[in-house]
């Protein structure tokens, strides 16, 4: 007799739960080590080093916080959407701990970009606050997570919650089209993108260079706190596992801590 | 440099709340970390087993769930 039993491939075995645990220790401190250097560099460069605006004078410093904010607030909705697909195509064990990891990370990095817009739109624009495409849709977009997160605390079943909330984060990508052209959809206070742009940057060397020695650093930040979210919440799965069986093995009524 | 006197306290609080909110949000992911860490040590030194930690010694690492 032939096993049908086919052996999982590479990545299947580095994606086990229980193979990311074993691995992913090793990644941690050599993630943070590069971050808190790289935060190192990018205030020196950011509130130091680097010169003031000829038109926004010293707050284009705030803009070394906001900036990577905004951009990580996206990066992080946008690893969320991956790992969703994975949840709803391949039910992969990893991929709703990922999603559920990266959110209270994005809400994080979303309030830092809308908290320091509003500290750089009093002195600059006059007011902290419009409710215009751009700053509406940020708004919409930390809403989305907070939902997302009340979301995985409604749901005791974690597994069924993590395909409702894929379903859910995938709907939530059209606001990342509508956070991106909001500048040149509507009319607006907040300036068109000047970085990523068909012509290039629209920005000297001087103030580019701490814009993305911080978007390393906070890239970086990310990184570490979503590796070490990730191997907490399996810990917490195993653990309300392991509640389940002991109150089995006690013959009682299971009463475990959901694995929230 | 920054320049006194130049919306120097516009810069200081952004700078403030976001390295606020950054601490608060490492400090909260560590905690929950090592809180987790000592709850599976605790049930592990009760000598309760996962039924799929079970079937990954009997098995292998590639079956089980989280």
């Amino acid at each position: 007799m032939t096993s049908e039993t086919k052996s999982p491939g590479f990545f299947s075995r580095l994606a086990h739960p229980g193979q990311f645990l074993v691995w992913s220790r090793y990644l941690v401190w050599p993630l943070a080590g590069l971050t808190v250097i790289l935060f190192a560099i990018g205030l020196y460069l950011a509130l130091v080093a680097s010169p003031a605006d000829y038109q926004m004078g010293e707050t284009v410093r705030i803009m070394y916080m906001h900036v990577p904010n905004a951009w990580l607030s996206m990066m992080c909705y946008g690893v969320m959407a991956v790992a969703a697909f994975g949840t709803l195509v391949w039910r992969h064990p990893l991929a709703d701990v990922a999603a559920k990891s990266a959110a209270p990370l994005g809400a994080i990095f979303t309030a830092i970009a809308l908290l320091t817009g509003i500290v750089w739109g009093i002195p600059t624009w006059g007011t902290g606050w419009v409710w215009d495409g751009r700053l509406t849709s940020m708004l919409l977009h930390f809403l989305i997570y907070l939902g997302i997160i009340a979301m995985w605390f409604t749901f005791e079943d974690q597994h069924r919650a993590g395909r409702i909330i894929a379903v859910f984060t995938l709907i939530g990508v059209v606001n990342l089209v509508v956070i991106h052209y909001s500048v040149e959809w509507w009319s607006t206070l907040h300036q068109p993108a000047s970085v990523f742009t068909a012509e290039g940057p629209k920005m000297p060397l001087e103030l580019l260079t701490p814009l993305f020695v911080n978007l390393f650093a906070f890239s970086f930040l990310f990184a570490t706190l979503q590796v070490v979210s990730m191997r907490t919440e399996i810990m917490r799965r195993r653990v309300a596992a392991m509640q389940r069986q002991a109150a089995m093995n006690r013959g009682a009524a299971p009463s475990p801590e959901p694995a929230r | 440099m920054i320049e006194a006197g130049m919306h120097w306290d516009y810069v200081a609080t952004a700078y403030a709340m976001s390295l606020g909110l950054i601490l608060a949000v490492i400090v909260w992911v560590a905690f929950d970390a090592r809180r987790q860490r000592l709850k599976l040590a605790a049930l592990e030194a009760r000598g309760i087993r996962r039924r799929s930690a079970r079937a990954e010694t009997q098995a292998g690492p590639e079956t089980g769930t989280p």
